[in-house]
């Protein structure tokens, strides 16, 4: 299979055949779930660090549960009880958890480059788990994985991203990975939460949610955060919901088996109305769990990848 | 189509009844055969499965439904790590019925180190407490790393070089020969 | 000790001069003719001798941050990259706003400098906008300047008081121009690189809404306005509309301003992060139209010295700023002489007799007899690599670390004396 990267910083570096090697790998390990014994040893030996810069309970959690699925041993660091709150530095902190011989440190930093930081120090491989507004590769991987299990393509599927654009990392990761497979992006929200150099990227822009709506195969409704109204990016909570919350009426003009996906978590009666967060189309439960079955593929390939020592593959008859 | 200077091992002809020779190897320790499930190893092990499943229905001349299961060793590789860029792909398993108290047998076209079935066995563990394990292959080509014995075998040939079967499923024509 | 440099190609943009001929240095001062036999003489065969570099914007970081930076050592560095005199700005700990402070760096210079330094003063105590500092006793300590660099003067009427009250001084004020609440925690240029690597963005407007209220400014008192690191395409722009209106406005960019695009940031490598930050190819192209319409006066190196762990960080962590002093002179040659920017003239009149004038430095910035002895000796087939090991600065911060360039000071003469030469290196 064509992936050999020690790292997965983002999905702007990956090519349309490594995003699919990962989606093609995702699906034997999805088959485990539904065992008794959801577990193979693929990784058994292996150390496997998450390092989180930044609460957060499902990342992490997902990183986790793949991890211990695939046998390896999972070590959690967060902020508030490592020495970090001692004034360490993020390299030194990845130094002192490569020489106690971590393999994958997986990463989740309010500010964006942290990771690469790490990967260009460290032997370790470093996954993104999320980097301020930069990406977060393997949510964009589950959520491209999510839409391939429903819809069996992603070619010419007219994909729509609504919400903070500007401060999303998971926009900016499905962006990368759904137009390099081919779908048909757009993103909708306040002029104030979508960034003007966004059509560079090959997405069309809309303001008007009803507009943005019209005949869309997925709508990917993004978390909205409290604090931008601080910052007047738009003016209330109540103008928000006016303008951008996705509802059963909106819904109407997209085509009928349409998907709604939401990263999570939700804030319900604000960017998502409770009657589509629980209707048919919404398929955020099944996010959570590709999530753990997309994450097992990426830890499997880059373990694979990593310690290249020129042996052949050789048949283990 | 294999290289004239290859060695032929087995032929279509010598395939095809080394597959019946399985079966009723397999059926003469097998009395009820309603105890007995099929698994192949992917990929040519499921094919040859799959030949085998029709084979013992014929020679029984009965029409039960055998349970029948695909598996995959990959994720249950010792050697991660040590493929460098070649990874191998990871393929389907499934075997979609309750192993514990069958006779499962396992099904593969070479036995060689071991170490596959060693694999296999593992992937079986994690599934449950099967009656008990039984290997056919097709090919024994010796040289064992690990005390792993099959208990059907269609053709023994001891050798160090490399053993390539090719089955018309997947490669267009039946044949096993050496090919190093 | 009297020095003759011989069969010299002499540039002096002060009185157009381009000729072959050979240049005489007795007591500190050039001179017509030398009274002895010289103690020295250099050939100057195939090199040219320029009026020693005037770099007007530095940061010597001496006294409170001497880990990044000395007098001694920025000196060297200074005197490496061909630079006979330097600027540096009151950014200091604490900061340059009493005439102690500007005394203690002559003071250190005189005793460990290696090229001549002229403190610059804050416009505000403390930089903090708010109170003028006590801008004639700065003078009579001996700035040439009052600049609260790093910092914009933020409320317009203390700048407007600023531009009044320097008038009587006759130096001018150097504008930091940015308007902090739209720069506010950006770190990059606004645009799709920023976008991409999901960093906080600095608007070209966030200078040029300030370039152009301190115009306006200027315009309204009458006062010297100079402003710093102009990165903009509008920038530019706004210079050369308040230059046709007659106004007293002068300004400078920096090497990496004509350099450099922001699509350099995209590794987040910090030694790419400096403020005003790297702009787009059109702000590049504006820069260089700029410096050949003569709306951009000086080229100033901005050097701001940091240590590696400074700037071994998160990109946001990182502070601002890199260093300049021994790649000024090369950039120059190979960015905007080689590529037909500017004339050689032009280019050197840009770091030497420009500054020297906007600045009122006497005798300084021209190769005329009677003025001080400070020349660059420049060998345009001098072809090196910028290695990280070399670099004199106490401080690493350079994104040209592996540019390989073609031409650069061979000699540099500071009041008479050889102060380093590539073959000796520094001269004590």
């Amino acid at each position: 299979m064509p992936f050999n990267r020690k790292d997965l910083l983002g999905l702007q570096d990956l090519d349309k055949k490594e995003i699919q090697t990962i989606i093609d790998s995702v699906k034997p390990f999805k088959s485990l779930f539904t065992r008794s014994i959801k577990k193979a040893p693929a990784l058994v030996g292996k150390t496997v660090v998450n390092l989180f810069y930044e609460p957060s309970t499902r990342t992490r959690t997902s990183f986790e549960i793949a991890a211990k699925r695939l046998s390896a041993d999972v070590v959690n660091i967060a902020t508030a009880t490592s020495s970090i709150v001692k004034g360490e530095s993020l390299i030194d902190t990845g130094k002192t958890l490569e020489a106690m011989k971590a393999d994958i440190i997986i990463i989740r930093h309010s500010l964006a480059g942290s990771p690469e930081i790490l990967a260009k120090n460290l032997n370790a491989s470093i996954i993104n788990a999320g980097d301020g507004f930069h990406e977060h590769p393997t949510q964009g991987l589950l959520d491209l994985y999510t839409i391939y299990e429903k819809k069996k393509k992603i070619e010419g599927l007219k994909i729509l991203l609504v919400g903070d654009i500007l401060h999303s990392r998971v926009a900016k990761s499905n962006i990368w990975a759904l137009t390099k497979m081919g779908a048909k992006l757009r993103v909708a929200g306040p002029p104030t939460l979508i960034p003007k150099n966004i059509t560079d990227l090959g997405v069309e822009v809309f303001y008007d949610l009803d507009e943005a709506i019209k005949g869309v195969d997925v709508v990917n409704i993004l978390r909205i955060q409290m604090e931008r109204q601080q910052e007047n990016l738009f003016p209330s909570v109540h103008e928000y919901v006016e303008l951008y919350q996705v509802t059963s009426e909106r819904l109407a003009n997209a085509k009928p088996d349409v998907l709604i996906m939401h990263p999570g978590p939700m804030n319900r009666g604000i960017e998502i109305s409770s009657s589509v967060a629980d209707s048919t189309s919404a398929v955020i439960n099944e996010q959570v769990t590709n999530g753990i079955a997309v994450r097992m593929a990426v830890l499997y390939l880059l373990a694979a990848a990593r310690t290249k020592q020129g042996k052949k593959h050789v048949n283990t008859n | 189509m294999a290289d004239i200077n290859k060695k032929i091992i087995l032929d279509s002809k010598h395939i095809q009844l080394s597959i019946t020779k399985l079966a009723k190897d397999i059926l003469s320790k097998n009395i009820d055969i309603s105890e007995i499930a099929i698994v192949g190893i992917q990929t040519r092990g499921v094919y040859l499965a799959k030949r085998l499943l029709k084979e013992l229905l014929s020679i029984k001349k009965i029409d039960i439904e055998i349970p029948f299961g695909i598996l995959d060793i990959t994720l249950y590789r010792d050697d991660l790590g040590e493929m460098g860029a070649d990874i191998p792909t990871i393929k389907d398993t499934n075997i979609p019925f309750d192993i514990n108290a069958k006779n499962i047998i396992l099904v593969d076209d070479v036995l060689y180190t071991g170490r596959t079935i060693r694999c296999a066995l593992d992937v079986l563990k994690d599934y449950g407490r099967p009656k008990s394990i039984q290997l056919a292959v097709l090919i024994d080509r010796g040289y064992r790393e690990l005390p792993i014995q099959a208990n059907f075998v269609g053709l023994s040939y001891y050798t160090k070089e490399q053993v390539c079967v090719e089955l018309t499923e997947v490669d267009g024509q039946d044949v096993a020969y050496c090919c190093d | 000790m009297s020095i003759q440099i011989k069969n010299i190609r002499i540039i002096d943009p002060l009185t157009k001069t381009d000729k072959i001929g050979d240049i005489f240095i007795e007591k500190g001062k050039i001179v017509s003719k030398l009274s002895q036999v010289p103690s020295k003489v250099i050939d100057g065969k195939n090199k040219i001798a320029v009026p020693g570099l005037i770099d007007i914007h530095s940061h010597l970081r001496e006294p409170g941050q001497e880990e990044k930076e000395t007098i001694a050592t920025g000196t060297r560095s200074a005197c490496k990259g061909g630079i006979t005199t330097v600027f540096c700005m009151p950014n200091t700990k604490p900061v340059t706003d009493n005439a102690p402070s500007v005394e203690y760096i002559l003071m250190k210079s005189q005793k460990e400098g290696k090229v001549n330094v002229f403190p610059i003063g804050c416009i505000t105590k403390n930089s903090q906008g708010e109170e003028l500092a006590e801008i004639g006793i700065l003078k009579k300590a001996g700035i040439v300047a009052v600049s609260d660099d790093g910092l914009p003067v933020n409320n317009s009427q203390i700048m407007r008081r600023a531009l009044e009250y320097t008038k009587m001084f006759s130096i001018p004020v150097i504008a930091h121009c940015e308007d902090k609440e739209l720069s506010k925690n950006g770190v990059m240029n606004a645009g799709k690189n920023s976008m991409i690597l999901g960093l906080r963005g600095i608007p070209n407007q966030s200078e040029e809404i300030m370039v152009a209220r301190d115009i306006m400014l200027s315009e309204l008192t009458a006062g010297h306005l100079h402003i710093a690191h102009v990165s903009t395409a509008g920038s530019v722009e706004l210079v050369r509309q308040a230059k046709k209106k007659g106004l007293s406005v002068t300004c400078e960019t920096c090497p990496h301003y004509f350099s450099l695009t922001d699509d350099a940031v995209k590794t987040y490598d910090t030694n790419y992060k400096m403020n005003p930050p790297l702009r787009r190819q059109e702000d590049v192209d504006a820069i260089k139209e700029g410096l050949a319409d003569g709306t951009i006066d000086c080229i100033a190196t901005d050097h701001a010295p940091h240590t590696f762990e400074d700037k071994n960080k998160e990109f946001d962590l990182a502070p601002f700023g890199i260093i300049g002093f021994e790649t000024l002179l090369s950039l120059v040659l190979n960015e905007l002489v080689d590529k037909k920017v500017l004339s050689l003239q032009d280019a050197i009149a840009k770091m030497t007799i420009n500054p020297a004038k906007i600045f009122s430095l006497k005798q300084r910035g021209t190769l005329s007899v009677g003025s001080i002895a400070d020349i660059t000796i420049i060998d345009t087939e001098y072809n090196y690599e910028y290695k990280k090991e070399d670099i004199l600065s106490k401080s690493k911060n350079s994104p040209f670390i592996g540019r390989k360039f073609k031409g650069g000071a061979v000699i540099t003469i500071v009041g008479g004396k050889i102060a380093w030469s590539k073959k000796d290196g520094i001269i004590n």
